[in-house]
């Protein structure tokens, strides 16, 4: 191991499967040196040329901004800087188109430039290694460096790598395999120190990996030998660092980072992996320049080189172009002929796509702008049927089965399609091309992607959707228990006032209950103090019934007796001049009758209730017992008293009967007449008796 | 023991099978008890392919409702926002025959729409907030209310209810997070014979 050139033969090499050799089409823009531009008038700066979230811009309308100056911050951890390319003043900060294959449009900066190109200033490194990892990876980040070899990867972000991943391996990928690209086989031929520089850095940053390979294919012979010389000739930071130049046979797609560090390592990268789960991390030589000219000159990623080329231009070349440069106005300076053109493609022709919009800006990713001639890249023919003759499957580099994808990406097969592992993808083009049928494979798989992440992200919605809406739903089961145990409590109340109110009622008798009610009624009830008021309440009334009862009996014969005596009053002709008639009278007198009857029945009902009371509150035997002594204590005259007096009575009785008899000459009223007339005798012999016994207590009272 | 099982082997072997049955039914038994599923699993699958829009739109108060609907027997073609697509899918988890969505129940949205509110306009009435099945409306009484874009699912419910209709339902704008490729409008041509006679007449 005497020098590079020596180690670069005995470099092992392994191969990925598949690939192809499309026509390398490398001539046309390296035979002219890295050209310039004049400073565009107006310089279009998209804030998202990454991956990631885009920037957030930092700068007003009206600005002057200078060549370096930030104008669009970092959004997160996964996101980039973005600088002015040139001095000027920011004229806009609106959406415009974007290179992008939807056309769509984009947040841009717009800076009218003032052709002085004065830069910002920069903090310089002269020396590195004195420098924490973490202050040079906030550098690389501070420049707003990102993959430039089509990605946009952010650069800082892929050099921090987890504390699990030892990184074992460095690979500086210039294999540059897409036909018509050759951006950063020019950048090694004129900048091979700056690529040196950048792999030593990174190697550097990544704690000295044991391998830093250069892999470059074998079409770039001028690449190599600039390659070779810059690592003889280098200046090493470091005597333990080695620098391996790996030239790889050309074969597309050979520059895919996961086909260069399977070619490198022999190292496959599994399904849903990262390089540096393999302990590997590919660069762009590119992004290594960047890299480097960021910590060493405090340089801000404002340019790259980029590759004009196809039939239908003047000049075909490799330029140093400023990031936000209009690609008409790229076009313009290299004679671009739009009757000639077929399209105008950013990316090679096995991975670009077609421009919808000429006024969009270079930029960081801008590889490559292909504006062939119709010739040179015909409109593609209609699809044929596939023929299943297999030719995909054994060019694909990700040993995938292309055709079994097609007709599930054409069916929209989610399930299947990523059972097929559709995501190991790289859309390297490779089957589109070999395709006798002409399919446009790719285009398939680019959408079944696209339909795949909107699913996914729809699903995620739905879940959130589902999510929101139970909770939604136990927030209102909840709120509507709260509220029925609300309203429960509630009338529970109402129906303690109601009580209150009837109680209120009945209350004229106890007044002092409804004392105890109020205040029951005021604290929270509950079932049994609920039930101990209505007990109490029954009973009440059932006490309170009696008397009520009673007055309403003796309101009762107060009104009738009223009614008896109205009835009785005599009648008052209500005009003089008509006397009273029979008819009246005899009105008078049913109405006396009636009244006299209702009178002796509420009198009846009265005594009846009474004697029921009276039984209620006196013992029976009790009361037995007095009327017997009441009896005892009776004189002998006050008996015979009583006697006549009832003898008496049955006499009138007995008389009215005869004399009703008689009146009606029944044949019964002789008896009744001598019944009348013994009558009489008993009641003359009890007068004689009283008189008898009265003549005798005379003389003993005298 | 061998003997006496030559000797009987039709009671042998009934002994046998009917040992074995009862051992069987026993681990059968104890994991039915053990390993009981609670709830209904494919309520939970039929859920998870509906759209979660939550619009009502099938008659039920939201997927779930339906999903179980769908289990106890109802049609799976009333869910205009899931489209054919939605119906496809039921019909392949539940193996009956997909039918067209039912038209009846509205048609199949041909663009994404969110609910949007006329800030200005709004007059903090909460009605549209009520109405919302997925919590995306933000505001108190007598206050502005606005929509969460993001946590809307376009299902229209508020729109009705707003007193002074300061509600739109506009189309989601299209977003270069959200674009994909398409697929290649032009199907590779079929050049199978009867394919071709079939286009031929057709033509």
């Amino acid at each position: 191991m005497n020098s590079a050139a020596d180690s670069s033969r005995l470099i092992k090499l392994w191969e990925f499967p598949g690939g192809i050799y499309p026509p390398e089409n490398k001539k046309q823009s390296t035979e002219l040196p890295l050209g310039h531009l004049p400073i565009p008038p107006q310089l279009i700066i998209p804030l998202s040329q990454h991956i990631g979230a885009p920037a957030k811009s930092v700068v007003k309308i009206g600005h002057n901004v200078l060549a370096g100056q930030l104008i669009g911050e970092a959004d997160g951890t996964f996101s980039a800087n973005i600088h002015a390319s040139s001095s000027g003043k920011i004229i806009a900060i609106e959406n415009f188109v974007l290179p992008h294959p939807s056309g769509m449009s984009g947040e841009c900066v717009r800076i009218k430039t003032d052709g002085e190109h004065k830069f910002a200033a920069t903090e310089t490194c002269e020396n590195y290694l004195t420098v924490e990892r973490t202050t040079l990876l906030a550098k690389i980040r501070a420049a707003g460096v990102a993959g430039l070899g089509g990605a946009g990867f952010p650069t800082a972000v892929k050099l921090t790598t987890k504390s699990t991943q030892k990184i074992d391996t460095l690979v500086i990928n210039g294999a540059e395999c897409e036909p018509y690209i050759t951006a950063d086989d020019m950048l090694m031929q004129m900048h091979a120190n700056d690529v040196i520089a950048g792999a030593f850095l990174l190697s550097y940053i990544l704690h000295h990996p044991q391998r830093i390979i250069i892999g470059v294919e074998d079409n770039k012979p001028k690449a190599i030998a600039a390659l070779r010389v810059a690592i003889s000739n280098f200046a090493k930071p470091d005597q333990d660092a080695e620098i391996e130049l790996a030239v790889v046979p050309t074969k597309y797609p050979s520059g895919g980072a996961k086909q260069l560090i399977q070619m490198l390592t022999g190292r496959e990268i599994p399904h849903g992996h990262h390089s540096a789960d393999v302990n590997a991390i590919c660069v762009n030589v590119g992004t290594a320049t960047a890299a480097w000219r960021a910590v060493r000159f405090g340089e801000p990623l404002i340019s790259r080189v980029t590759t004009i080329v196809g039939d239908s231009l003047t000049t075909q070349r490799n330029i140093s172009v400023l990031i936000g440069t209009p690609i008409d106005y790229v076009l313009q300076h290299h004679g671009f002929d739009s009757t000639k053109a077929s399209r105008v493609i950013m990316g090679g022709s096995m991975m670009g796509f077609t421009l919808p919009d000429l006024r969009a800006p270079v930029i960081k990713t801008t590889n490559c702008i292909l504006a062939p001639t119709k010739q040179e890249a015909p409109l593609p023919p209609p699809a044929q049927a596939c023929i299943r003759c297999g030719l995909c499957s054994e060019v694909c580099p990700a040993s995938l089965l292309p055709q079994q994808l097609f007709w599930y990406a054409q069916a929209e097969d989610v399930e299947r399609l990523q059972a097929h592992n559709i995501f190991d993808c790289i859309e390297c083009g490779a089957c589109s091309y070999v395709c006798p049928s002409k399919i446009p494979l790719v285009q398939y798989y680019r959408a079944a992607k696209g339909n795949i992440r909107n699913h996914i992200s729809e699903k995620e919605k739905a879940d959130r959707s589902r999510e929101r809406f139970e909770f939604r739903k136990l927030r209102i089961e909840k709120e509507e228990a709260v509220k029925e145990v609300k309203r429960l409590a509630r009338k529970q109340a109402a129906d303690e006032v109601k009580l209150k109110l009837a109680e209120q009622k009945l209350a004229t008798a106890e007044p002092t209950l409804l004392g105890e009610n109020i205040n029951t009624s005021t604290g929270p009830s509950v079932p049994q103090l609920e039930a101990v008021t209505l007990a109490m309440a029954k009973a009440t009334t059932n006490q309170l019934s009696f008397d009520d009862q009673k007055s309403r009996l003796e309101r009762i014969i107060a009104a009738a007796k009223n009614s008896v005596q109205s009835a009785r009053a005599p009648l008052v002709p209500k005009n003089p001049e008509f006397p009273i008639t029979e008819e009246q009278l005899v009105r008078q007198q049913s109405r006396i009758k009636q009244a006299e009857l209702k009178l002796a029945e509420a009198e009846k009902k009265l005594s009846d209730f009474l004697l029921t009371e009276n039984q209620v509150i006196e013992n029976p035997v009790q009361a037995a017992i007095t009327r017997a002594q009441a009896k005892t204590t009776q004189s002998p005259e006050e008996k015979l008293r009583a006697n006549i007096e009832t003898m008496q009575a049955r006499l009138i009785k007995a008389m009215e009967k005869a004399e009703q008899a008689k009146n009606d000459q029944s044949p019964s009223a002789n008896a009744l007449q001598l019944a009348v007339e013994k009558m009489q005798q008993k009641i003359a012999e009890a007068d004689n008796e009283l008189q008898a016994l009265n003549n005798n207590i005379k003389p003993d009272s005298d | 023991m061998f003997e006496l099982i030559f000797q009987n082997p039709i009671a042998s072997a009934l002994i046998a099978l009917v040992s074995l049955s009862l051992l069987f039914g026993a681990i059968l038994g104890f994991a039915a008890v053990r390993y009981k599923v609670e709830g209904n699993p494919i309520v939970e699958q039929i859920d998870s392919i509906l759209p979660q829009t939550q619009c009502g739109q099938c008659g039920y108060p939201g997927c779930k409702p339906y999903a179980q609907a769908i289990v106890d027997g109802d049609a799976i073609n009333k869910c205009p926002p899931g489209g054919q697509s939605t119906i496809n899918a039921l019909a392949d988890l539940l193996d009956i025959e997909a039918p067209r969505l039912d038209e009846e129940h509205g048609v199949e949205p041909d663009v994404k729409k969110v609910a949007f509110i006329r800030e200005a306009e709004c007059i903090g009435c909460t009605k549209c907030i009520q109405a919302c099945p997925t919590d995306a409306i933000l505001g108190a009484a007598k206050q502005m209310h606005t929509v969460i874009a993001d946590e809307c699912t376009g299902c229209d419910l508020c729109v009705d209810p707003c007193p002074v209709d300061c509600i739109d339902m506009i189309v989601v704008e299209p977003h270069l997070s959200r674009w994909t490729w398409e697929l290649p409008g032009v199907k590779p041509l079929q050049l199978i014979a009867t394919d071709k006679l079939h286009q031929g007449q057709a033509a």
